[in-house]
């Protein structure tokens, strides 16, 4: 009892004297900064973001070099996974961040739309036309007014797979869609290897299947008007990619589970399906596969390795999604974090510390820690104007992003049963045109 | 009934002032009523904050559109009964409503009858009862689990399969499969047949692929060249496909693996001849067979499926599901409430019933069910209530593909006001439904409450 009692106390006075060495330190820290010479001492700036653990941890680095260049000073905040959610109330209350970063295209223009945002201006517009190409700077535009960065991209055009798979059937990474679904994966199920785990539970990663399939078969022009909403979903484009898609979908065979496996495996699950259970050689997803990948147990780079999402038409597609910056407040210092944040420094600072990608055209692929990441940065550099951003992302979020409706219901559907592509595009037309009204 | 003068009833009067001061109008003998309102308000202020207003707020908002900007009137409700989803859910609503209630209170009944005469019993009922500590979205992360499909996965398919494997063993081969263009092709009566007849004395060879390595059975060796034999079929069956690629297709390469115990038939005439399994290297001799040509067949049951397990979340058996899961939380509440009731019950009726010569199940039948019938009709009528605004399990055990399957109004409340499409005036518009349909089973529950205090 006595001796308990003995080490809280122990423990106390640690923490005291903790305490007091942390608000002793907290004055010389500050006159550091002011060493700097800032042109925005004093001021404090909130940003808000649904970044947490590692991913916090590396942004909250990138700001540290804004507040020592500038004296400001910057806090973070998360806004969980939710982030429209979260600064909904936030907004209507008058209590915004001063920076948001926003996870969809979507909720800038609705924010745009409530006078919730204030446009880029100065040194932060000059920044986004120099980095940025044309087709980010529209993204983050609302009629015709810059408004948004994307500072952080997701490439959505990889193709997992297991190293050792591919050895055991001795085939290698395609380069077009025919191989994938010819040759590799004919070998591979000769092999007695499941080519691809699906995760059709989880509705937006078959949304990510019809939009690579589409942009690389349609093209970017046909891209943005289906975006636009301005060819219909039965547009003949459309079921000629469904069709498409049937190659690996329609194949009982390719698929973990058959297809009624497949329908009910969710995001993770199909990722530990092919890393963790071996149930699959491939799995297609988006970079943030990554973390699921060491979750099962494999080594990114080592028996984790990726391929290009192959080309269907001519040119292979890369599909982009990510987290655009957009200011929320007149006070000093919003431009200036969000040129900061459209620079290279902050981009190359950032690739240093991994677990990220830049659209920004001038940070180089040289800057990135590891060379799966260098490779796809190097693809987005390569594709150029030719980079599409997530189309389910840009929809409205009741035909694109809600879960049992519109483009998630009517995928899985298809996927459960691909017969009539038709049909699919019937479906999909139909809940478009009733998110639109 | 309370009579006035009655000096015990004093205290309870002076906390239910509210009854006071509605029956009291004869005498004035309690506190004036401007203490009662002050002793009161508290308690209104509370219920007005977070009962009164949130509906009456619900109400108003579910006559404006999504941004809260336009008044659309009945809008709301007209879009509401035109989605077909609300339809599906009202459906597995009333699925839920009937078969839930019902199955819980019968299991609990079950369960305190028969735990009243065992020695255990309190360990028992602390066992059943106790998945009502654990959080909904506990158990539904809990039976998400249970009910993978995967049977290695999933505790569910995993006891079905194993019980059905050690009927009805799964071949060794379910994947095997030939290439296209190779000589086997599907037989009439299942299983593979050689397109070529052959006749005693000749050799053949039988390619398949699709068998992963790990699932060959162990001693597998090499594949070996059939010998002719004068009186028999030869020939071999091994797995066509070189580890790395490589090799040609058709062709035994060396290092291709044979595929043992896959049983090999002579067939003429639908009639089977000769029968017999590979050996380690895949090499068959069919003896006993005469002259003339026969078809040699690899017998289906070299390639039966293994069952692969109930597909508990696809969009059939969803419901069933969730609802089995429900079971599994409120079977122990159903219970303890029931076992409480027969506590109380008096021991001669049942003592009377069984000198009388009842059996059990007639003691059990005319007169306890019977004398439990009010404690019954309250869990259902809990039970009720709370099956209307089911929404957690739904939420968790459903995966998304299936969702649209077991949605139910609360879900699809959730759905329309927060799950992507953000529209509140319908999601409200829902809310205001809900709160209609479950008025009438509060209406019932309040009746009974003032009558039992009566």
């Amino acid at each position: 009892m006595r001796r308990q009692w003995r080490s809280v106390r122990g423990v106390i006075a640690v923490a005291a004297a903790g305490a007091l060495a942390a608000s002793g330190c907290a004055p010389g820290g500050g006159s550091g900064g002011n060493g700097g010479g800032g042109a925005l001492d004093g001021v404090e700036l909130q940003v808000a973001a649904k970044w947490t653990g590692v991913e916090q941890e590396n942004f909250e680095k990138v700001l540290d070099a804004f507040e020592k260049d500038t004296g400001a000073k910057v806090s973070y905040e998360s806004t969980g996974e939710d982030t429209g959610a979260y600064l909904g109330p936030k907004i209507e209350a008058g209590e915004a961040p001063d920076v948001a970063i926003l996870p969809q295209p979507g909720l800038l223009a609705e924010y745009a739309g409530k006078d919730a945002l204030v446009p880029l201006e100065g040194d932060a517009a000059k920044a986004l036309d120099d980095n940025y190409s044309d087709y980010w700077k529209e993204l983050g535009s609302v009629e015709g007014e810059p408004y948004g960065i994307l500072i952080k991209a997701a490439h959505k055009s990889i193709v997992w797979y297991r190293p050792d798979a591919f050895d055991e059937a001795g085939v290698e990474a395609p380069a077009t869609w025919k191989d994938l679904t010819g040759e590799v994966s004919g070998t591979l199920s000769d092999a007695g290897i499941t080519p691809f785990a699906m995760c059709g539970a989880s509705g937006w990663t078959l949304t990510d299947w019809f939009e690579n399939v589409y942009l690389s078969q349609a093209g970017p022009e046909k891209y943005d008007q289906l975006v636009a909403h301005e060819i219909k979903w039965t547009d003949p484009s459309v079921v000629k990619a469904l069709e498409t898609l049937a190659d690996v979908w329609g194949e009982k065979t390719m698929m973990a589970g058959g297809a009624k496996g497949a329908v009910q495996t969710d995001f993770p699950t199909c990722v530990t399906q092919v890393y963790g259970q071996q149930k699959a050689a491939m799995v297609m997803e988006a970079d943030f596969v990554a973390a699921s990948v060491a979750e099962a147990g494999s080594t990114v780079g080592e028996d984790a390795l990726t391929f290009p999402f192959p080309a269907v038409g001519d040119d292979a597609p890369v599909v982009v999604g990510g987290d655009i910056a957009a200011g929320m407040s007149e006070k000093k210092g919003t431009q200036e974090l969000l040129a900061y944040l459209a620079s290279p420094e902050a981009g190359t600072t950032w690739a240093g510390l991994g677990g990220y990608l830049s659209a920004n055209s001038e940070v180089e692929a040289g800057a990135y820690a590891d060379k799966t990441t260098k490779d796809l940065a190097q693809t987005i550099l390569d594709a150029g104007d030719n980079v599409r951003y997530d189309l389910s992302d840009q929809v409205p979020s009741a035909f694109g992003g809600t879960e049992g409706k519109g483009m998630w219901a009517a995928l899985q559907d298809y996927l459960r049963d691909p017969g009539d592509a038709k049909g699919t595009a019937e479906a999909l037309e139909k809940s478009a045109a009733a998110a639109d009204s | 009934m309370a009579t006035t003068g009655d000096p015990a009833d004093a205290p309870e009067r002076g906390a239910g002032a509210a009854g006071a001061a509605a029956t009291g109008g004869s005498g004035r003998l309690g506190p004036p009523s401007w203490l009662a309102a002050v002793f009161l308000l508290p308690a209104l202020v509370f219920l007005g904050a977070y009962m009164v207003y949130p509906i009456v707020f619900s109400v108003y908002r579910s006559l404006w559109d999504a941004d809260g900007l336009v008044f659309v009137g009945l809008g709301n409700y007209a879009a509401m009964f035109a989605s077909e989803s609300t339809f599906i859910a009202l459906r597995n609503n009333v699925v839920w409503l009937v078969v839930a209630p019902t199955l819980v209170t019968v299991v609990g009944l079950l369960f305190a009858v028969l735990t009243e005469r065992i020695r255990w019993s309190t360990a028992f009922k602390i066992v059943v009862f106790m998945p009502m500590a654990i959080s909904f979205l506990a158990s539904g992360v809990i039976f998400r689990l249970v009910y993978e499909q995967d049977p290695d996965r999933g505790m569910a398919n995993a006891v079905i399969t194993s019980v059905r494997d050690t009927v009805a063993p799964a071949a060794s081969y379910p994947d095997a499969r030939p290439r296209p263009e190779s000589p086997l092709a599907e037989a009439d009566g299942g299983g593979l047949a050689l397109g070529e007849p052959a006749s005693a004395g000749d050799t053949v060879l039988l390619p398949l692929v699709g068998v992963p390595n790990d699932t060959l059975p162990d001693g597998t060796e090499k594949a070996a060249e059939p010998e002719a034999k004068d009186g028999a079929v030869t020939g071999t069956v091994w797995l066509d496909f070189t580890r790395g690629g490589g090799g040609t297709e058709g062709d035994l390469d060396g290092a291709e693996t044979g595929l043992p115990a896959m049983e090999v038939q002579a067939v003429r005439d639908g009639e089977v001849a000769a029968t017999t399994t590979t050996r380690a290297d895949g090499t068959f001799t069919l003896d006993g067979v005469g002259g003339g040509a026969y078809e040699i067949r690899l017998s289906a049951r070299n390639f039966t499926e293994p069952y692969n397990g109930v597909t508990w979340l696809g969009p059939a058996l969803i419901t069933p599901s969730i609802i089995g899961a429900y079971l599994w939380v409120w079977a122990g509440f159903a219970m303890v409430l029931i076992a409480a009731g027969l506590a109380a019950i008096p021991r001669e009726a049942l003592e009377a019933a069984r000198v009388d010569g009842g059996t059990e199940w007639q003691v059990f039948r005319r007169v306890t069910v019977p004398l439990l019938s009010p404690v019954l009709l309250v869990v259902f009528v809990t039970l009720m209530i709370y099956v209307l605004k089911i929404f957690d399990l739904v939420f968790i055990i459903a995966p998304g593909s299936v969702q649209s399957d077991a949605n139910v109004l609360a879900l699809e409340m959730w759905r329309v006001s927060f799950g992507g499409a953000n529209d509140q005036g319908l999601g409200s518009a829902l809310a205001v439904f809900l709160l209609l349909l479950v008025i009438p089973a509060m209406i019932f529950q309040i009746r009974r409450f003032r009558q039992e205090n009566s």
